[in-house]
């Protein structure tokens, strides 16, 4: 059995360093779908984030709670909600999105838009209230002395980035729900190694999990340097 | 300082905007059609689609997604339109989905048989013993602790043939489910296989999956009961009603079950395995059918898979006719 994981990573090693084109495929597509995903999610999370971090307004609380809440929210069970909603009988199956790229990053979007807002709005909210007073004694404008707060915060963004990349790249349950598993369009390295491993491709999957191991821990490694230039 | 921060802001929107239609657009640069196929398993994980779909491609301007799960969630994928063609191996489930008016233009495309496979020890020693006798045996010696059963416990095609068998030998599987020697994996086949390695018990395996782990050196299962017509597993292809489903792409599967039932189709299927496990994983099913080439399984097929004396009653066929030529 020991002998087997051996022999099993020294092929994945082999796949890996030979440039092999179903492991680079992967590769590369899941990193491709999740950056946008987590982009797309920065997107409309940031406003939100802003809004939720500086302004005060009824219901703050309530909607603060809400994103908390859904940080742990299960993939699969969001992925089973997204399949009943791109599926041809669900209200956007007019789309014909079910299967495609296209719906696992709005299905990854989704799930780690509660980590982007919540770690923004956090990150906002522990930067110090007399940074805005500040800005605003020296002649800022409520716009400008909020974008000296977003500014102080970057570390907090950059971090809920990485979480949020994180999260989307080694999620499965959306991208095998909506995505499939088709080789050449929607497989990725969660579906891949999970799905394949039931075809023998035993040494694929080994390969593929020191990859997504490799990204995940190269990425935390960069943005932590970033941070600790910054500050 | 306002303006700056406009400049980031809109160059962060046009960097989203650009990478996900970018995405998008990369994975979708074909002028192919697409054909979704929900296949049963064993189809898919040998590979045996993967060498139809090489060939088939460089011949057609479609593009095949396969998507691989049991036969009961290929049909109802099937049911919600989220396909365009199953690939399925259950006749009771096949005659349903063609009743409910979503599946037409049933056709036959192969078969093999299924096997009863267990430990060496062959601890409730069925070897070579009847199908249906080697489950009462199972059953004996899982009661008085010495075997334990697998089942794939899925819906899957495999499931239902397990289910019948269990209700021909006199059993009621509902009732087996609760009893500790009984162990309902919920799994496909390659993974209930391991789990059955791992608990040195027995399980009913298509030979395709089993003959492919077993050389893999993934298992040290044997086979101890095969052949016979209690353990054929016949497979068959069928288009989803587009009267039903508008939006699918009907003409591709028409093509699609075309080709699988050609000649060309057909060798395929009996080629594959041959270099790689010195045996068929399959056998193709149309020339033997339509020429009874091989009376007894011919007959066996007609028995187990038709339905009124047809591979697709006529109510059930829209347009090619040459299909049932």
């Amino acid at each position: 059995m020991v002998n087997e994981i051996i022999e099993g990573l020294l092929k994945a090693l082999q796949l890996i360093f030979s440039g092999d084109p179903t492991v680079v495929e992967i590769s590369l597509r899941s990193i491709l779908i999740s950056s946008s995903a987590t982009m797309l999610s920065v997107l409309w999370g940031l406003p939100v984030a802003a809004m939720l971090g500086l302004r005060r307004f009824r219901g703050r609380f309530l909607l603060k709670g809400f994103f908390n809440a859904m940080l742990g929210i299960p993939t699969v069970a969001l992925g089973l909600v997204l399949y009943l909603f791109f599926s041809n009988t669900g209200p956007v199956g007019f789309l014909r999105l079910l299967y495609s790229p296209t719906a696992m990053i709005i299905g990854q979007a989704i799930l780690v838009t509660p980590i982007t807002v919540s770690f923004i709005t956090s990150a906002i909210e522990s930067v110090d209230p007399e940074i805005k007073d500040l800005a605003k004694t020296l002649g800022a404008s409520e716009t400008e002395a909020s974008i000296a707060v977003l500014k102080e915060s970057i570390n907090g963004v950059v971090l809920a980035i990485t979480a949020s990349f994180n999260r989307a790249i080694a999620e499965l349950g959306i991208a095998y729900m909506v995505g499939g598993n088709i080789a050449g369009l929607t497989s990725v390295l969660t579906t891949v190694i999970a799905l394949e491993t039931n075809k023998g491709n035993i040494e694929l999957s080994i390969a593929l999990a020191i990859i997504l191991f490799l990204i995940v821990f190269a990425l935390s490694i960069t943005m932590n340097m970033i941070q600790r230039r910054r500050t | 300082m306002q303006k700056t921060f406009l400049i980031w802001v809109s160059l962060l929107v046009l960097a989203v905007i650009a990478s996900v239609a970018g995405t998008t657009y990369y994975f979708r640069a074909s002028t192919k059609t697409r054909l979704i196929v929900s296949t049963t398993t064993s189809l898919y994980d040998t590979g045996l689609l993967d060498a139809v779909e090489k060939e088939f491609e460089t011949k057609y301007p479609i593009d095949l997604n396969f998507i691989s799960v049991g036969t009961g969630i290929a049909i109802q994928h099937a049911e919600r339109g989220d396909a365009d063609l199953i690939l399925v191996h259950s006749p009771t489930d096949e005659l349903g989905f063609l009743k409910n008016g979503t599946g037409v233009n049933r056709k036959i495309i192969a078969y093999n048989f299924f096997s009863m496979v267990g430990p060496e020890t062959d601890p409730a020693q069925i070897r070579d013993t009847a199908p249906l006798q080697a489950l009462s045996k199972i059953v004996e010696s899982g009661r008085s602790g010495t075997a334990k059963w697998v089942s794939r416990g899925d819906n899957s095609g495999t499931h239902a043939k397990e289910k019948s068998l269990w209700t021909a030998a006199g059993f009621d599987w509902k009732a087996l489910v609760k009893e500790s020697w009984y162990i309902n994996a919920g799994s496909g086949m390659g993974e209930t296989l391991k789990k059955a390695d791992y608990f040195s018990a027995y399980t009913l395996a298509d030979m395709g999956t089993y003959l492919k782990y077993e050389k893999d050196g993934l298992i040290s299962l044997k086979i101890l009961v095969e052949q016979g017509k209690d353990l054929l597993n016949v497979y068959s292809a069928i288009a989803v009603n587009q009267t039903l489903h508008p939006n699918v792409n009907f003409e591709g599967a028409i093509t699609f079950i075309k080709y699988l039932t050609s000649d060309e189709g057909q060798q395929i299927i009996e080629q594959y395995g041959k270099d790689e496990y010195g045996q068929s994983l399959f056998y193709p099913a149309v020339r033997l059918l339509r020429e009874n080439t091989h009376a007894t399984i011919a007959q066996w097929i007609r028995e187990y898979a038709f339905f009124n004396d047809t591979e697709c009653p006529p109510e059930y066929r829209r347009g090619s006719p040459e299909l049932y030529g």
